[in-house]
């Protein structure tokens, strides 16, 4: 029952920490994307829709190669931060967060773009900066948009296996997760286990799709 | 004020906008048809679009400067900005709309004060209300509010009648030209109605297909379109301001020097001394002689043919009234009148006809 407890608290915790880590470049580049042009936007566009595309097991290959020991981005952190990435707990922060980055963004940009572009222009001539008028009324009209893109790319990292499993591996009590778990249960033949996980999973499922609910109910701030 | 606009230039959809003309009236109506380009100028002005080439300046002030790369962005020109749908914050209350400016505008702007610029609009009762639950008029009014209370220099309005029925734009009048009296505040007026040129500009500039087409008193524009173009973009008409003679029986009469004329005093406020008189030029029917005929109509006029400017299929036929009067008629009509310049002629109007506008 305790190894229950912790797999599903040890999901929710990175789920919540990839989506937290994700939401402010996310909703920062949605912003960029709905309102700038420039050259090679496509690419962008391209990049982020990746992880959507592409089999969630290539781009945990990518990520294994890239934060991995002799990977560009492992190194930097090992050398700088003194953080081991790959195979521990950071690693399914990682591969949740990646994953759910382009259903963000794409959630996001969307909500960005059904705020009246007319309404920044005139809060720009009420004497509002750039800054003033992206966090006072372009955040504020978004803001549906942005829980709905928030619940998602949570419930997507609640979820995620494939990038997981190549970049964290499936280190029972350090990098198992509740999809993890299942796979792992049913392998070794330990089906009720496995349903008992599948269970909770559903139960999150519930949970976020209310908490969504409430979020947005609740009248604007 | 001036209000210098030099070289602008600016690709937008179909056509591109290319503008010359510095404005100095308190109150410069832009007019024209929709696509004309008065949108693209106006939002240049305020600084939501870069011109392509040219310069903007307010008095001393260099607002954009294609040639040196100057740009000043909208929240440092303090230019006011009311669009058509007066574009109110929906996740702010009316007062939180009044704030938002407020909070930025600069200090020492007393004249601007909320409660004072509320006063004026007649918005008071309505500050605690949600902008989704005000009616279109009242959004108006708000949205003139809050663009006041940033304390602008120049205000910048666009068709902010447009979409209000005709009671509404009625009662708005007044309170535009009690914003323009009271706050002394230099405005440019967007509309594609006539009568709201009249009403509330002092100047107007003709738009069509991205260009000026003509700049002057709203007077010499009407009485004298420059070109057969801005004739059919203003709608042949004259007007002339009059003084109020008297109002009886929701009759009025009024003097445009010696000559007298009467109107329907529907709407006029009783204490009116002084109006602009309308008459579209469809609405004169023209007879021959200058001998008195028995006829309903109560306005007839002895008139000397000044000038006669061919319309396509119609004659635009100037005519001196003891005033300059403009009458259209069709080729054959006046081939049958036996119009020539200098010939002599009876002018009929209907009262209905006359339309008296208040010259506030």
């Amino acid at each position: 029952m305790g190894e229950i407890l912790q797999v599903t608290l040890f999901t929710l915790g990175v789920a919540l920490l990839g989506t937290l880590l994700i939401l402010p470049p996310g909703v920062a580049l949605a912003w960029v994307l709905a309102r700038r042009q420039w050259p090679g936007k496509a690419v962008v566009e391209t990049f982020v829709a990746l992880p959507l595309v592409i089999p969630p097991v290539a781009t945990g290959l990518v990520l294994l190669k890239l934060f991995g020991r002799q990977g560009v981005l492992g190194r930097l952190f090992e050398n700088v931060f003194g953080l081991e990435i790959v195979f521990t707990w950071r690693a399914v922060v990682l591969a949740t967060g990646v994953m759910a980055f382009p259903l963000l963004v794409r959630t996001a940009r969307v909500a960005f773009e059904e705020v009246p572009e007319r309404l920044e222009g005139v809060a720009r001539t009420l004497g509002a900066g750039p800054g003033r008028v992206f966090f006072t009324i372009s955040l504020p009209l978004a803001r549906r948009g942005l829980i709905a893109g928030g619940v998602l790319a949570f419930a997507r990292a609640l979820g995620e296996f494939g990038a997981t499993v190549m970049v964290a591996g499936m280190i029972p009590g350090k990098t198992v997760t509740l999809a993890l778990g299942i796979y792992h249960d049913v392998l070794l033949g330990h089906d009720d286990a496995a349903f008992g996980l599948l269970a909770i999973s559903v139960t999150l499922a519930f949970a976020a799709v209310a908490l969504s609910e409430w979020l947005l109910r609740r009248p604007a701030p | 004020m001036t209000l210098g606009l030099h070289g602008l230039r600016l690709r937008a959809g179909e056509f591109t906008l290319e503008f010359s003309a510095e404005l100095h009236a308190r109150v410069t109506g832009l007019f024209g048809a929709s696509g004309s380009g008065k949108t693209t100028l106006v939002e240049i002005i305020a600084g939501l679009r870069r011109p392509e080439s040219g310069r903007v300046c307010l008095d001393a002030t260099v607002l954009a400067d294609v040639a040196t790369g100057k740009f000043l962005p909208p929240e440092q020109r303090r230019i006011g900005y009311v669009p058509q749908d007066g574009a109110l914050f929906p996740h702010l209350d009316v007062e939180g709309n009044l704030l938002f400016a407020e909070r930025r505008a600069p200090t020492g702007a007393a004249v601007f004060s909320r409660d004072r610029v509320c006063a004026v609009l007649g918005i008071g009762d309505l500050r605690s209300r949600r902008v989704t639950e005000l009616s279109g008029g009242e959004r108006q009014r708000v949205a003139l509010a809050r663009a006041l209370v940033s304390a602008p220099r120049l205000l910048l309005l666009d068709e902010p009648l447009a979409g209000l029925d005709a009671a509404r734009k009625e009662a708005i009048l007044p309170y535009l030209r009690r914003i323009r009296d009271e706050f002394v505040l230099p405005m440019v007026y967007v509309s594609h109605v006539a009568q709201e040129m009249i009403a509330l500009c002092d100047d107007m500039a003709v738009l069509s297909a991205g260009r000026l087409l003509q700049l002057g008193s709203v007077e010499e524009v009407f009485r004298q379109p420059a070109t057969p173009e801005v004739a059919r973009i203003v709608g042949v008409e004259t007007v002339q301001p009059a003084r109020m003679v008297e109002m009886r029986d929701g009759l009025a009469t009024v003097a445009i020097g010696a000559v007298r004329l009467s109107a329907l005093a529907a709407g006029l406020p009783t204490d009116t001394t002084t109006v602009f008189v309308s008459i579209r030029a469809e609405d004169v029917i023209l007879l021959k002689g200058d001998g008195a005929v028995q006829t309903s109509a109560r306005n007839q006029l002895a008139g000397t043919v000044r000038a006669v400017v061919p319309m396509g299929p119609t004659l635009r036929i100037e005519l001196d009234c003891g005033f300059p009067l403009v009458a259209v008629l069709t080729r054959q009509s006046a081939e049958e009148l036996g119009l020539a310049v200098g010939g002599r002629l009876a002018a009929l109007v209907k009262a209905p006809n006359v339309h008296l506008i208040p010259r506030g």
